[in-house]
């Protein structure tokens, strides 16, 4: 069923899924959408190199906002940068680039994203490409990646889980921690409601005389 | 949940609003240019003849800003939606519970639930601050019935009971509302509410507030993704916005109506600002309709605790998060609705 056009996602789902399946249901189901001040900064830091510019440095030849695709995961989107550097054999190997803002993350969602968009190339340009590059925004400073087997297995379970969740079609229930502090949707998702007191307490307090 | 932010109401004949950029560029019919950022804004209200550009409509439904049109006196004419408005499955599961009578009494009740408590917490709030200026013996009388019918819903009740309950709580409220009109001034006299059109001042300013909080609690529901005509308590009726009214219900009271006594109750709005027409019906003029627009912006910046979540949120958001609310309850994120209860 996989990469069936209905069921064909944008790759942002899969890092919204890894960060939170139901922040991923409440975007890609419910249609919640919030800007707050994290999105548009990621927005503005996008603006940049959604330009569609490509150039050369040296060596290396640059492309911008290439829109990729993958079916085996079923998966669509744009890489922000594809660099084409020289391989040992004469022929180039791409070099996805993506730009984050923010600070390295010590969890695999930034690396999962990344490798997704290499693997999306790797079925297009029917090649292997071995490592990425993230360039965080706080400090600018670019982080390898290695796409490894690891991070290509968790790719492709994630993947499935989440699509999945996508033809369920119900949004699983919050569970509340760290990660809600960060998380853009907390207020639409209300991830605290769970441990209020129940409705029915609640309403027999108001109707009383 | 957004921000609060302001609505900005258009109420001057002639108006063309078009789109600059990020702003909203009002250009008056004398020739004027006033200008408003897009990301201050949560919705445009125009009233009456206001002419606005496709580029503005297209503008406000992408960046999911409500744009009304109003008549002149605040009837609800059409809104502007974006290709990309709601959510399917979340308005599906909205019709199924809503087809269905028990599922639909779930909601209902909590409506009605809000609506009884705060009409009686406002009663009750008139006794204790005014004892000495209404007749206590009628305002008591009809807080007792109100406490009736919050009886009855203390346990679960048919819809049909519901919608009963709801109409004896309005009555009785209505019954003696004059009580709560402390003006001594004989244009303020009260007897019984009247709609379509209003035959009195205080209808007319009682309407028009409702056509206010009406536009507010629609745009919070579509936001959320709701129809905001398919309604629980109230029966479907073409052209009714069914959801609206039955959320509407916690909120007449305790804000609609409390912004309209204060007005009166405060001398802010004064007798020469109404006038009548051949038919009786009532209008009110362009200054008066500026201080109530002004009253109720004002209002809904007022920080309450929000009585379920324990929150301090501005009064205006109250709609959003009761509309996030049932959405929730409706997603089976929460096993109840649970209403607005203002204290
Ligand atoms: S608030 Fe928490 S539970 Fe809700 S979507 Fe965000 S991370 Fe997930």
């Amino acid at each position: 069923m996989m990469g069936e056009e209905a069921e064909i996602l944008p790759l942002s789902a899969l890092q919204h899924f890894l960060y939170c399946p139901r922040q991923c249901a409440l975007i890609h189901i419910e249609k919640v959408w919030e800007e707050n001040r994290f999105t548009a900064e990621g927005r503005i830091l996008h603006t940049r190199v959604d330009s569609g510019d490509s150039g050369k440095r040296g060596q290396v030849s640059e492309d911008r906002a290439v829109p990729i695709r993958s079916q085996r995961l079923g998966l669509y989107g744009v890489a922000d940068v594809l660099e084409m550097r020289p391989g040992p054999d004469g022929k180039s190997i791409p070099f996805p680039v993506e730009y984050k803002r923010g600070s390295p993350k010590i969890e695999p969602w930034d690396r999962a994203q990344l490798c997704a968009q290499a693997i999306c190339m790797e079925e297009m340009l029917d090649v292997e490409i071995p490592e990425g590059a993230i360039f965080y925004g706080t400090p600018r400073r670019r982080e390898k990646v290695v796409f490894n087997q690891e991070l290509r297995e968790l790719v492709q379970i994630n993947c499935q889980q989440m699509h999945e969740l996508m033809k369920n079609g119900v949004t699983p229930q919050a569970e509340y921690g760290q990660r809600c502090r960060g998380c853009s949707l907390v207020r639409a998702c209300m991830p605290k409601l769970g441990k209020k007191q129940k409705v029915e307490t609640y309403l027999l307090k108001g109707l009383q005389e | 949940m957004k921000k609060l932010l302001n609505t900005l109401y258009i109420t001057s004949q002639g108006s063309y609003l078009s789109k600059d950029g990020e702003c909203v560029v009002v250009k008056s019919a004398e020739g004027q240019k006033k200008r408003f950022p897009v990301h201050v804004l949560d919705g445009v209200v125009c009233f009456g003849n206001v002419l606005c550009s496709p580029f503005l409509m297209g503008h406000c439904a992408e960046k999911g800003l409500s744009l009304s049109f109003l008549t002149e006196r605040g009837r609800y004419l059409a809104a502007v939606h974006g290709p990309q408005s709601g959510n399917v499955l979340l308005r599906r599961e909205q019709y199924r519970q809503a087809d269905d009578p028990d599922a639909a009494a779930r909601v209902a009740r909590g409506v009605v639930a809000g609506k009884v408590a705060n009409s009686r917490a406002v009663l009750r709030r008139c006794l204790r601050d005014y004892s000495d200026r209404v007749d206590v013996e009628r305002v008591q009388g009809a807080v007792g019935v109100l406490d009736g019918c919050a009886r009855r819903l203390r346990s679960p009740v048919s819809l049909d009971e519901i919608r009963g309950l709801e109409g004896l709580a309005a009555n009785t409220y209505f019954g003696v509302f004059d009580e709560l009109v402390l003006s001594k001034e004989q244009a303020f006299g009260f007897n019984g509410r009247v709609r379509r059109p209003p035959l009195d001042n205080v209808n007319c300013l009682l309407s028009f507030v409702y056509t206010l909080l009406a536009h507010d609690v629609r745009s919070a529901l579509e936001a959320v993704g709701l129809d905001p005509q398919v309604g629980f308590l109230h029966r479907d009726r073409p052209g009714r916005p069914g959801l609206a009214l039955d959320m509407m219900e916690e909120f007449r009271s305790f804000l609609a109506d409390r912004l309209v006594l204060s007005l009166i109750n405060r001398g802010e709005v004064e007798t020469k600002g109404f006038t009548k027409k051949e038919s009786g019906a009532v209008f009110m003029d362009d200054n008066t309709r500026k201080t109530v627009l002004t009253a109720w912006q004002k209002r809904k910046t007022d920080e309450v605790t929000h009585p379920f979540l324990s929150e301090k949120i501005p009064l205006g958001l109250a709609f959003h998060v009761q509309a996030r609310l049932l959405a929730r309850y409706l997603r089976k994120d929460l096993e109840g609705y649970p209403p607005f209860f203002w204290k």
